[in-house]
């Protein structure tokens, strides 16, 4: 399998010229780096007093540096609704998002007690659905949600695990205070944008790296591979064969599908390379056919098998669910992962871990207004210019309000939407996110971030990439920061101790 | 009573099969109305590729058609001896819960017709005696005649259509019972006519879950409940789940079918 890369067109803002002035933050944001306007946070003391000593001019040449070398790379992301910039590269950001060993730990933990509860609740649906009989969730939450799968009822997957890759976004809004904003339990994309920004880093100031000491995530595409091996179903005799399944180059997260294969020294395959052999699942290879073991799928649930879902998907491989089923496969993420990362179930997160580990929620939920019922509703059509509003099933960022962003008539037609399938709808307050410093023409200005932490799920244990991908919104005041609207990305430090 | 059974399905390709895959739900099960005394599938010009069960706890077989075969003949045969429950398959439950059988399918989304059918359900004294006097009523809206519906037919096609077979009946009367909140479903199977040993297809019943009495199953197009003449092969929210064969064929060309159905004493 050939190893594919973009010519990307380049959208990125360049950064012309700097000064090291750092832009005031308005006082009512948690600033990552600064307390007050002249005391530095103690995990970005190092960096700063680094910072401080570097030429004027240097850094914004490294800014083009970065550019360069992902233009090189061709770390790509299409941009849905934009047809003149199907293709762009990521804005990155050279300033790095630095978190501390200690808020680190305290995080992972809350992130794997959650992704605990995420498996054993899916383990649980699809089988004796002991939370619905206890009446913890609406039965109607899972027997109505769309990405509820009947064909997964009575069966568990090779090893018990259900998300073997979870990409939890998580926010900040004080010293203390983290929140999850969706627990993405599919097929979280991204990954490559953290690892390349930690290479683009690494290669731009090696000098910062002997400095400053950074947990690494070079690790992740081997950690990745083990993971995956250690779910190969019983069947599999001797090493596992994992294969990478992409919809093909035409989807926007191509580049990253072909980009873990090659790391992780796995096949990259599209539904026509594979077939039903032997009662596996197998690839044409120029020696025929061989089975495959561990498939990481990066298809939706709807088109992954056609004799079982949607009969016209050309992306899918037919029989795979009776492969499965079988016992003879492994899919990662398992189909019908989606029932525990809808908006609709995030509202229950808190029960849903309490129920499953028996300890209270270690992250925090963002109070959430479930607009199918009533007196939420109410509540989120009174208030809708204080609220972002999104779509249950929705991703991406697409299809949402930001109360405080919207018009007026942009208010009213999202309104008239909300009213006309309120069910379809869930609303949060806008949170106070922190701010990061990026560079811009005038040197460094706070902007909003979120981060999406990758873990690793196997019956050996939950491994944490430390750090993850940090995303940030470009826009000054904007909170919106998913890459699809216009969102940047930069390196996430986890420091050593 | 013992049955024999011999139901074979040839599938005739008028250009060479590159791929294809058929997914069979033609294994019986032992159960309180049936016990599989004997059952063997044989298939010429594919393979069995694997045997599992299904998330309603039917056991499917997958083939593959061999690559360039011009034919695939697929036969189930054996001898299941039958009890007569009177229709009552009773508490006996799966992996699926019973709210998976109140939902709304594909094939089985009520519309106002099916609502007013269902409106006798709702209270009824006597639910048994109302399903009864349903499925009496579904039969004379949809007298049984073959040729009038497809597959694919929904529940309101067949109701609006005024005609329709076994899988039509199923529908609409598993539409109806949803409406009124009881969980039900549809089952595949053979029927033994008393008066003929070649049958014109395999057959499809619906069943009804009351709290009093567990799964009850009314054979519509036949006005009865099943009894010993009747063999459950799978079951499902709708045909989709339980159909015999179903089945996809990669490339061009044309494909006709022939089934071939004995159940005999």
């Amino acid at each position: 399998m050939t190893f594919r890369r973009f010519l990307p067109v380049l959208i990125a803002e360049p950064v012309e010229s700097v000064n090291f002035s750092i832009m005031n933050t308005k006082p009512d944001h948690f600033d990552e780096m600064r307390v007050g306007d002249t005391e530095v946070r103690p995990p970005y003391a190092s960096y700063k007093t680094w910072f401080d000593d570097q030429e004027p001019g240097r850094l914004a040449r490294k800014s083009k540096e970065a550019e360069a070398f992902f233009r090189r790379t061709g770390i790509t992301f299409n941009v849905y609704g934009q047809v003149a910039a199907e293709e762009r590269l990521i804005p990155f950001d050279l300033v790095p998002r630095i978190i501390a060993s200690r808020e680190w730990t305290k995080l992972s933990k809350g992130i794997e007690q959650r992704v605990r509860a995420i498996n054993a609740f899916l383990h649980d649906i699809y089988n004796r659905q002991e939370i619905l009989r206890a009446g913890r969730i609406p039965i109607d939450l899972i027997a109505k949600n769309a990405a509820f799968l009947p064909q997964m009822m009575g069966f568990s997957p090779p090893g018990g695990v259900y998300t073997h890759i979870v990409g939890t976004d998580i926010v900040r809004t004080g010293e203390d205070d983290f929140f999850v904003l969706e627990d993405n339990a599919r097929t979280p994309s991204g990954v490559s944008y953290m690892l390349e920004n930690r290479e683009t880093m690494l290669q731009m100031f090696p000098e910062l790296f002997s400095r400053i000491k950074v947990q690494p995530v070079s690790d992740y595409p081997k950690n990745l591979r083990r993971s995956l091996a250690a779910c190969a179903p019983k069947s599999c005799n001797g090493k596992p064969v994992i294969a990478v399944l992409t919809p093909g180059i035409f989807n926007s997260a191509y580049y990253e599908h072909s980009f873990l294969a090659d790391q992780m020294g796995a096949e990259l395959v599209e539904g026509h390379d594979l077939r039903v052999v032997d009662g596996h699942i197998a690839m044409r290879t120029t020696q025929g056919y061989k089975q495959i073991d561990v498939l990481y799928r990066r298809v939706d649930d709807e088109y992954l098998d056609p004799l079982t879902f949607n009969p016209n998907s050309m992306l899918g491989v037919p029989g795979i669910m009776d492969v499965y089923r079988a016992g003879n496969i492994t899919i990662a993420n398992a189909p019908g992962t989606g029932v525990a990362d809808d908006k609709a179930i995030y509202s229950y997160m808190p029960d849903i871990v309490e129920f499953y580990t028996g300890e209270k929620a270690i992250l925090k939920n963002v109070e959430t207004f479930r607009c199918g019922e009533p007196d939420s509703l109410k509540y989120v059509l009174d208030n809708l210019a204080d609220l972002v509003v999104k779509e249950v099933h929705g991703s991406g960022g697409y299809g949402m309000l930001v109360g405080p962003a919207a018009s007026k008539k942009e208010l009213s037609d999202f309104a008239d939407k909300l009213s006309a399938r309120p069910g379809n709808y869930i609303a949060q307050p806008t949170l106070s996110l922190s701010t990061v410093p990026i560079m811009v023409k005038k040197g460094l200005a706070p902007r909003h971030v979120d981060l999406r932490p990758y873990v690793l799920v196997s019956p050996d244990g939950i491994n944490i990439t430390p750090g993850g991908l940090t995303r940030v919104a470009l826009t000054e005041g904007s909170l919106v920061v998913n890459s699809s609207q216009g969102g940047g990305t930069k390196d996430t430090w986890v420091l050593e101790d | 009573m013992d049955l024999h059974i011999s139901h074979k399905t040839s599938y005739a390709y008028d250009q060479p099969v590159s791929y294809a895959l058929q997914r069979l739900h033609l294994r019986p099960q032992s159960n309180a109305m049936q016990t599989v005394l004997d059952w063997n599938i044989t298939v010429d010009g594919g393979v069995v590729e694997l045997t599992c069960n299904d998330h309603h706890g039917n056991i499917i077989d997958l083939v593959n058609t061999f690559r360039g075969a011009s034919e695939l003949v697929v036969t189930a045969e054996g001898t299941v001896r039958t009890n007569d429950c009177a229709g009552v398959f009773g508490k006996v439950y799966g992996s699926a819960p019973l709210w998976h059988f109140v939902q709304g399918t594909a094939l089985t989304q009520p519309n106002k017709d099916i609502r007013a059918l269902a409106k006798p359900l709702k209270g009824a004294s006597d639910p048994l005696g109302a399903l009864h006097a349903m499925s009496a009523s579904i039969l004379s809206a949809v007298p049984y005649a073959t040729g009038q519906t497809y597959t694919e037919t929904t529940a309101e096609q067949a109701l609006a259509g005024g005609a329709g077979v076994c899988q039509d009946h199923a529908h609409i009367m598993i539409s109806a019972a949803r409406v009124a909140g009881m969980p039900a479903r549809y089952v595949s199977g053979y029927l033994m006519l008393d008066d003929r040993i070649d049958q014109d297809a395999s057959h499809a019943w619906a069943e009804v879950h009351l709290p009093s009495l567990g799964w009850v199953g009314f054979d519509v197009s036949n006005g009865i409940s099943p009894d010993e003449r009747y063999v459950r092969l799978a079951i499902g929210t709708e045909a989709r789940d339980a159909a015999p064969i179903q089945g996809l064929r990669m490339g061009p060309g044309d494909e006709s079918l022939i089934v071939t159905l004995q159940v005999q004493q």
